[in-house]
């Protein structure tokens, strides 16, 4: 459907109807909410890595407030298999049983009434562990000594994309081993859950920090034993989610079953910084064996890959421990024409903390392997990096465009994405640029990377993926209110993305109601539609096309309300009134009769509710595929090893744009992220699996003075397969960075025969680059 | 993670706080930038922490013709801000600007950056460069300690138990002198991992994991840090 261009509607720039309370301060964070006689929870988490816990005893005196593994009577362990097939299951316990794996895996509950008193207990329990051998490296652990019982290596799967490309006769073969650290999402707001229960309602209530409020509640039920009827997920303001915030907590399940037992007394846990980062570094550990064939005109002939992702202890609820490789399998041929392809995938079980799927997921790692090879591929053809792009890029008289893995890019023009961020940077001019900054004795270097995101697949692709929450269609429902307001309510999770916004500008555009009159409703499976969250880039298209779709319903129902009002056949509908001739009649109005005076209404229209829900999916749910080009012009200091950015650009395609504001918001947020992951952002363990950051000392973010002014230039064309045309880009930003910067860096430092092949791209890399 | 119990003891004169400092587990508090994260990781579990913010002198600022006496407790933001008379023609203020952020520098001390003796930490490799004099008192009375024998070792510094800094003499600068400063950090408003500063005659290589030093080469100190010194030289003299 083609947007109207309505000043309140869909690809208006509107400000963010949720910032005010933002920037007032004025957000409700789980950390705000508070019961009466509210008792505080710690932790005691392992501090090793791996070992067999001989004995927990509770501190004499405080058993009461001490709870272990033996404590929780009827409680599940938590399972999220993968379906695909050869998959190792592993359960992990929501307090450690008989082993632990990782450190930061909690071990003992306990209640006081303050945080303080809880830690002060919790230090008071004695802990005996024989410590056991840690599996803390991908590739040397992966034949074991395996971490589970049963098991005979520390594969959890592994995955083979088979090809065999020997016969393929490529002049050009670049191979390059390349390795992404692990990170910590550090969301602003961590983790936080304040649950209690409700006697009235014979309910557990439960405010958690979550992405995905119903995912949480099912998989709740299902570790308490209890019916879904009586858990009630709330997620108030979210801080943050990038993925950290889409799983079933251990936390959650045992102060779940802690709460139940407290007769309505609340329990609060806030995860403070310290336990998110020294238990909790769980994305983005992968490793690349790749091997770029191609012809003497950098034209790709074939990619031949293996690839380590490091999934930690255990399979996280409900992505599991094999979401990335899976990715990596159907991913890693990026946005190119690749003729052959052939990708063999270990997914391996460690003793770290548990893989989640950070925002971009395998992407920003693929982009990486694939994009920094194919820089030197160019190098080796003699080309630029802009030229091998377009040569291998498809067009978009192309699309829509099967590639080798069945990926159906929708729509757009991929080589004039890299054609403008080119002339944007001034790729052409750069050459004299390099040369006169050599001449200064400085180095600098150019780097691109042009990407695909796959945003709001459904069925059919996460089914594949072996995920154990497959998403189905996404509903929303719309219901106006006597007083001729519209309040929707949706099963996703608003944490960042604007949607408070954008979803009322997509009402709007279907019904005319200004936005200030548009509540969204969202963050509490009492009042909402079922749905499996927000992730995976696809609230815009999903949640955006079921608000089209309720709204496009009630707007049916109000249309023939109106035609009865007016006595008219012919009726239209504009600027949220129903129009007949010279007669009208407002939404507003119609609302006040259909709640107020159905007396005036025949039976049959009596009945029609105005309370439309309705599920939404893509005409094919193979997905939208925005894409787009970063271009970095880097400085590197080869005395020190440090990297500025000296300009940052992105050509960005997220087809129809619901607001252009909060698109630019996305892609910004997630630069910054991706800057961090290309220079920044790194867990160290040492070989006992000791975590070597647990503060932000020494785990570093990129702040205010790292990131760069962004440049941001769109293109829009439409996906053929969502409401509006819209496509999923939340993510976009956090892909393309790692592999740009290094592009860039080893642009500069090309001439000296160089290359960073590991990030991120610290000093201490890059000077041993260049050492 | 919250602090272990500790309690919290305000003073109003020098001889409380020392004699509230006699006592086993007591620990003066300035601004509590390093204190506090290091008791909320219960790294360190003081029984009792003696405010010495408010005590008299702690905040005076005195200007003589050989220079400024800085009270301990004077914050890195009122440097920064040049609410403190100016003797080193810039180089404190600029100094002051690149501590962490301004949040931590409103808040932030002169004296506890001193007392806390982290190498990476810019005061205590400034202090060595400008020559000054830290004054410490006691119970057996007041004493004045050269800011080349203040840090003994990474946060170890030469006050005795039951000691504490009252305030800082910074010898004054000739008018018109150049300095350099190079601190090389991987952010803006972190610690240094080098450091480099250069004053008419003296060089020093600071956050070299040990006390700053004072050189008479570039030579013998790790390769950042002599690539910080050099650029500190190539500063001041521009
Ligand atoms: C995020 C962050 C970034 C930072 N970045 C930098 C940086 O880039 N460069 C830098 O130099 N510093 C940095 N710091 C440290 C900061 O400068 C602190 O303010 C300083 O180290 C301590 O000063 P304070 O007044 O806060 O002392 P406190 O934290 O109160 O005390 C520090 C120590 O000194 C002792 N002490 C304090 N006053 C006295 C006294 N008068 N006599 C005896 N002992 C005393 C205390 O007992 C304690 O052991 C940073 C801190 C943070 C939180």
């Amino acid at each position: 459907m083609q947007p109207k261009g309505l000043a309140e509607g869909v690809g208006a720039p509107v400000l963010r109807k949720e910032d005010g309370r933002f920037l007032r301060g004025r957000g409700r964070y789980v950390g705000d909410i508070a019961y009466p006689g509210m008792r505080e929870v710690a932790f005691l988490r392992s501090p090793v890595a791996h070992g067999l816990i001989r004995s927990v005893t509770k501190p004499r005196g405080y058993e009461a407030q001490v709870f272990t593994w033996d404590d929780l009577t009827g409680v599940q362990p938590i399972r999220a298999p993968s379906a695909l097939p050869g998959f190792r299951k592993s359960d992990q316990y929501p307090l450690a049983h008989g082993r632990v794996r990782q450190v930061g895996e909690p071990i003992a509950m306990v209640m006081a009434a303050s945080r303080a008193e809880a830690e002060d207990i919790a230090e008071l329990i004695e802990l005996d562990i024989e410590e056991l051998p840690a599996a803390t490296d991908m590739l040397a652990h992966r034949a074991g000594p395996p971490i589970f019982d049963g098991w005979p290596d520390n594969v959890v799967l592994q995955a083979l994309v088979d090809d065999d490309i020997s016969d393929v006769q490529a002049p050009i073969v670049v191979r390059r081993s390349l390795r992404t650290a692990r990170q910590h999402m550090a969301p602003m707001e961590g983790r936080g859950v304040v649950v209690r229960w409700d006697e009235r309602l014979n309910q557990l209530e439960m405010h958690t920090s979550s992405q995905m409020v119903h995912v949480t509640k099912t998989g709740l039920a299902e570790c308490l034993g209890l019916p879904e009827a009586s858990v009630r997920i709330i997620a108030p303001d979210v801080g943050g989610g990038f993925g950290y915030k889409g799983i079933l907590l251990q936390e959650e399940v045992a102060m779940g079953w802690l709460a139940q037992r407290l007769g309505g007394v609340a329990l609060r846990w806030i995860e403070d910084r310290r336990e998110a980062l020294s238990g909790q570094a769980n994305c983005r550990e992968h490793h690349y064996d790749i091997a770029v064939h191609a012809d003497h005109d950098g034209r790709i002939l074939a990619i031949d890959c293996e690839a380590h992702v490091d999934s930690g202890a255990y399979s996280a609820y409900p992505f599991s421990a094999c979401l990335e490789a899976a990715q990596i399998g159907s991913i890693l041929p990026g946005p190119y024409i690749v003729p052959r392809f052939r990708c063999r995938t270990w997914s391996v079980a460690t003793n770290k903390p548990p893989i989640l799927p950070y925002r971009g997921v395998a992407r920003t790692g693929v982009c990486y392997a694939l994009e920094t090879t194919l820089d030197a591929v160019a190098r080796k053809a003699g080309i630029s990096p802009v030229e091998l792009r377009l040569r291998n890029l498809p067009g978009p008289e192309a699309m829509p465009y099967v590639n080798i893995t069945k990926k159906i890019f929708d729509s757009g023009d991929y080589p004039e994405a890299m054609r403008r961020a080119a002339e944007a940077i001034d790729a052409a001019g750069f050459p004299a640029r390099q040369a006169a900054a050599r001449a200064e004795g400085r180095l600098i270097g150019l780097g691109f990377a042009v990407f695909c995101e796959q945003g709001a697949h459904g069925t059919s692709v996460y089914h594949g993926w072996g995920i154990p929450f497959v998403p189905g269609a996404e509903a929303a429902q719309a219901r106006l209110t006597p007083d001729g307001g519209l309040e929707i309510r949706v099963g996703v999770q608003n944490h960042g993305q604007g949607m408070e916004t954008t979803l009322a500008q997509v009402a709007h555009e279907m019904l005319g109601i200004p936005l200030s009159r548009i509540q969204i409703v969202h963050g509490d499976t009492a009042m909402t539609p079922y749905s499996t969250g927000t992730w995976g880039s696809r609230s815009a298209v999903m949640a955006g096309g079921a608000v089209g779709d309720a709204c496009a319903l009630l707007r049916e129902r109000v249309l023939a309300i109106g035609a009865h009002l007016l006595q008219a056949e012919a009726v239209e509908y504009r600027d949220g009134a129903i129009h007949a001739g010279g007669a009208s009649v407002t939404v507003a109005e119609i609302a006040r009769v259909f709640h107020r005076a159905p007396q005036q209404l025949p039976p049959a229209m009596q009945t029609m509710s105005l309370e439309v829900t309705h599920g939404h999916k893509t005409e094919r749910d193979t997905g939208t595929f925005s894409y787009a080009a970063h271009a970095v012009e880097a400085e590197l200091d080869a005395a020190t090893g440090q990297v500025k950015l000296l300009r940052y650009l992105i050509v960005e395609d997220g087809g129809v744009l619901l607001n252009p504001l909060v698109a630019d918001g996305q892609v910004l947020g997630g630069t910054a992220q991706g800057i961090g992951t290309a220079l920044y952002e790194e867990m160290p363990y040492d070989a006992a699996g000791q975590p070597l950051a647990s503060t932000f000392v020494d785990y570093l973010l990129p702040g205010a003075g790292e990131v760069p002014d962004i440049e941001i230039l769109h293109m829009e064309t439409p996906s053929p397969i969502s409401r509006f045309g819209q496509k999923g880009i939340g993510e976009s930003g956090a892909i393309g960075p790692p592999a740009a910067i290094v592009n860039a860096i080893n642009d500069a430092i090309a001439h000296l025969g160089r290359e960073v092949t590991d990030i991120p791209a610290t000093p201490e890399r890059i000077l041993a680059a260049l050492a | 993670m919250k602090p272990a119990s500790f309690d919290y003891a305000p003073v109003e004169t020098l001889g409380a706080a020392l004699s509230a400092l006699s006592a086993q587990g007591a620990k003066p508090l300035a601004g509590g930038q390093s204190l506090a994260p290091t008791m909320n990781l219960r790294l360190v579990r003081p029984r009792v922490l003696v405010d010495v913010k408010a005590l008299p002198g702690m905040r005076e600022v005195t200007e003589t013709a050989a220079g400024l006496r800085l009270g301990a407790a004077v914050t890195h933001a009122e440097i920064e801000d040049g609410a403190v008379p100016d003797v080193t023609c810039g180089f404190m203020a600029h100094v002051a600007r690149g501590i962490a952020y301004r949040a931590v520098r409103n808040r932030g001390t002169i004296g506890g950056s001193l007392c806390h003796a982290d190498p990476a930490a810019d005061w205590p490799s400034c202090m060595v460069a400008l020559g000054a004099t830290m004054i410490a008192a006691g119970p057996g009375g007041e004493r004045r300690i050269a800011a080349r024998d203040w840090m003994r070792a990474p946060f170890v510094t030469a006050l005795a138990p039951g000691e504490m800094l009252l305030a800082v003499e910074i010898p004054r600068l000739p008018p018109g002198s150049r300095w350099g400063y190079a601190k090389i950090n991987r952010k803006v408003g972190e610690f240094a991992s080098a450091l480099g500063i250069a004053l008419p005659g003296v060089m020093v290589a600071g956050a070299i994991e040990a006390p700053p030093a004072l050189l008479h080469a570039i030579e013998g100190i790790p390769p950042l840090a002599a690539v910080a010194v050099t650029r500190a030289v190539a500063m001041r003299d521009a």
